[in-house]
């Protein structure tokens, strides 16, 4: 089991990641036992399905979480979020910043407050920059050499999820303003 | 000019510390060449023909004096003596060793400089008029909205990985000296019917391979929503920019494909929910920074200083220095003045070490110490007194910095092109000294008037030739290096896209084509009409006829391909 950064820790990776085979539609796909993170197809054709099976797993070891490709809009989860433990953002390369945007809007917009996971082509110096947009988690390899990187910068301009006030309203100006 | 403060330096500090670490995995082989890639990039480090080159920003082109000597002590301890002003605010070294660079980020932090996004996918070094401050027709001063800017635009983590490079220029008035219309978001101060102040909004310009000139997307936008309407813009951008292509990814492009209108109306929609948000600008901040770039202190005089119109009259070079290189200034008895780096023989926009020791001590000397960089790639000094032109320009004499040229056929503006460049396909800076050279008499080029001729070396149109009256993209025709040239390109209110003539010339060719445009001009131009207004009245059909100097029909068949 692979190991992933969470919260600055790095903690035991307990779900499974299912991806979706061009000849199987998202309501055959077979699911293992245990905490899943399904493609967004999946969540959406079988979404009372899932609910039940967690309600009725045993241990609670079939949490729910759904992953998104940067090109999915992350306002079909708006109604949904109650329902899921992880939200995984992918990135299909480092420099691909759609997932940025996408993790502003899932915190902000719609206030998403659990786990916010990053994955795909995740590498240690977008750390900084994954983090202030929301997330949370980042399934990375090497993570005890990349935590370092969480802590590349200990201040910064913009407002961002980390820090909603930007730096001139944090200072003593906002106050006479 | 603004000081930087305590958090500024750790920020910048912070980023030195974290490219030496990104560096040194790098040479252990802990990141590989591709994952470097866009992490030396956003840091302004390219690897190029011969060696990497450093590109220094210096946003929107304001200097200080020991920021200079810092510069010119890079240059002398890391490089080979010589810097390179580029078109957009930035300073670069063409010799550095990779393994150095930490090293030379870290002298930059010294004086509050830095390379950070003057490369790569984001959001680049924001620009500005070279006068702004002191310039006469400005509605207001865009230094401390271009400083605002840089704070949210410096490491903005939503937008750190873009599809494509991101240009912004704010221009303090109509007269667009920092030409937002080719910008992929630009910002013209204006004020509404009640004089408050604030920005016509321009999106969707750019050069380079597919040259698209940016159109209005809000007539006006109040100065409180300057960074929340910027993050609508650049969130539309970053989610639906097109990344599968990376000649379709800028965002000119989008705006393209969608329209302005419908570009419009999602931004609207994004700037709802961010409007009136932690983002919107307050009064204290804005003053705090404007406060900074408050007017020097500078002395009362009359605009008529007896010494400088003795010697303006008594000494004709003097005179035609002052009328090409001195710009009108604000402040009566005061002129800005531009310090060429134009010199015969000079690659364009290029500096030693010791012109710029020199520059610095003149700043100080002549003004209040500070400097701005040109698009044009000169350097300006800001606020010089009428009074002492005459000796500021015996200096700058000894230091090959007084051409006479500014704003004339060669002023040119140039990429650094195939000497140095691996993307280019031909070498710019020999045609330049080629051109240079074939119009040194005065007499002809003063008769020419004003003409701006830009040259670059590749598609990617780092020297601007789109909007050159006189554009020349070097171009590679089965391994020759041969020239295209467009006519018709301007900046500011009037821009315009050049028009390709026809098919291209070698490089030899080159200098009497140009000559035999601008003799077509000299032949049909009306009394005080300048060439690009001889190039729109009679178009440019007739001036490809005379740069042939052949039948049109030949060239009419390869048109089509040109600009493609």
């Amino acid at each position: 089991m692979a190991n992933l950064i969470k919260n600055g820790d790095i903690v035991a990776n307990d779900w499974t990641t299912i991806t979706l085979d061009a000849e199987v539609s998202p309501g055959d796909v077979k699911l293992p036992y245990g905490n899943v993170l399904l493609p967004l197809a999946v969540w959406q054709a079988r979404k009372w399905d899932l609910i039940q099976r967690q309600w009725h797993s045993l241990d609670g070891g079939g949490k729910l979480g759904v992953w998104l490709s940067p090109d999915e809009d992350p306002a079909v989860l708006a109604e949904d979020l109650q329902d899921l433990d992880v939200i995984a953002v992918r990135f299909p390369a480092a420099g691909d910043g759609r997932g940025y945007s996408i993790a502003s809007l899932l915190r902000i917009r719609y206030g998403y407050k659990r786990e916010l996971r990053a994955i795909g082509t995740v590498e240690r110096d977008y750390l900084h920059f994954l983090h202030r947009v929301g997330f949370n988690a980042f399934e990375i390899e090497n993570p005890e050499a990349a935590l370092a990187s969480l802590g590349d910068f200990s201040e910064a301009y913009q407002p961002a999820v980390d820090q909603p006030l930007p730096l001139f309203r944090r200072s003593g100006l906002a106050l006479a303003a | 000019m603004y000081a930087y403060t305590e958090t500024d330096r750790r920020i910048v500090a912070e980023r030195v510390i974290q490219y030496r670490d990104q560096t040194r995995r790098h040479l252990a082989s802990e990141l590989s060449a591709d994952q470097f890639r866009p992490l030396r990039l956003q840091n302004g480090l390219y690897v190029e023909k011969h060696n990497p080159m450093l590109r220094i920003a210096i946003p929107y082109g304001q200097l200080s004096a020991p920021q200079l000597r810092l510069l010119a002590h890079v240059a002398r301890s890391y490089d080979r003596g010589v810097g390179h002003f580029t078109t957009r605010h930035n300073f670069q070294l063409n010799w550095v060793r990779l393994g150095q660079v930490p090293d030379i980020l870290a002298e930059l932090a010294q004086v509050d400089m830095h390379a950070i996004q003057s490369s790569g996918s984001c959001i680049r070094v924001v620009t500005t008029d070279p006068l702004a401050g002191v310039s006469p027709v400005e509605v207001a001063d865009p230094r401390p909205w271009a400083e605002i800017f840089r704070q949210w635009s410096t490491l903005h983590p939503e937008f750190a990985a873009l599809p494509r490079k991101f240009k912004v220029a704010f221009s303090g008035g109509p007269d667009d000296a920092a030409s937002v219309r080719t910008h992929d978001l630009g910002f013209e101060m204006v004020r509404d019917a009640a004089g408050d102040v604030g920005f016509r909004v321009w999106v969707g310009g750019g050069l380079g391979r597919t040259p698209i000139l940016a159109q209005v997307v809000r007539e006006f936008l109040p100065w409180t929503d300057l960074l929340s309407y910027a993050e609508a813009i650049l969130r539309v951008y970053n989610l639906a920019g097109r990344r599968d292509n990376l000649y379709k990814s800028r965002i000119k492009i989008l705006v393209q494909s969608l329209g302005i209108k419908a570009f419009a109306q999602r931004a609207e929609a994004e700037w709802q929910h961010l409007k009136d948000g932690p983002l919107t600008l307050i009064a204290a901040e804005v003053a705090r920074i404007a406060d900074q770039f408050a007017a020097p202190d500078y002395e009362t005089l009359t605009d008529l200083d007896a010494r400088f119109e003795f010697m303006r009259r008594f000494d004709r070079e003097f005179a035609a220095w002052v009328k090409t290189n001195t710009h009108a200034h604000r402040q009566p008895g005061y002129v800005a003045v531009t310090l060429s780096l134009k010199a015969p023989g000079q690659a364009p926009g290029d500096a030693t070490a010791e012109q710029l020791d020199a520059v610095a001590e003149l700043a100080e000397r002549y003004g209040f110490g500070e400097l701005r960089t040109a698009q044009t790639q000169n350097l300006i000094l800001p606020d010089v007194r009428k009074r002492d032109l005459y000796n500021l320009w015996q200096e700058t004499r000894k230091e090959q910095l007084a051409t006479a040229s500014v704003g004339l056929l060669t002023d040119i503006v140039a990429c650094p092109g195939g000497d140095l460049c691996s993307l280019a396909n031909a070498r710019s800076l020999p045609l330049a000294a080629a051109i240079q050279q074939r119009f040194g008499d005065r007499g002809e080029l003063v008769d020419i008037g004003a003409l701006r001729l830009n040259i670059s070396g590749c598609v990617n149109a780092c020297g601007h030739h789109h909007i050159g009256a006189i554009g020349i993209l070097g171009v590679d025709k089965n391994g020759e290096e041969r020239f295209q040239i467009t006519l018709g390109g301007a900046t500011g209110p009037g821009a315009a896209i050049g028009d390709v003539i026809g098919p291209s010339f070698p490089a030899a060719e080159v200098p009497e084509t140009v000559a035999r445009i601008v003799d077509h001009y000299r032949a049909c131009r009306r009394p005080k009409e300048g060439f690009i207004d001889t190039v729109r009245r009679i178009g440019t059909k007739s001036f490809a006829a005379a740069a042939y100097a052949q039948e049109i029909s030949i060239i009419e068949d390869e048109r089509e391909v040109a600009n493609g």
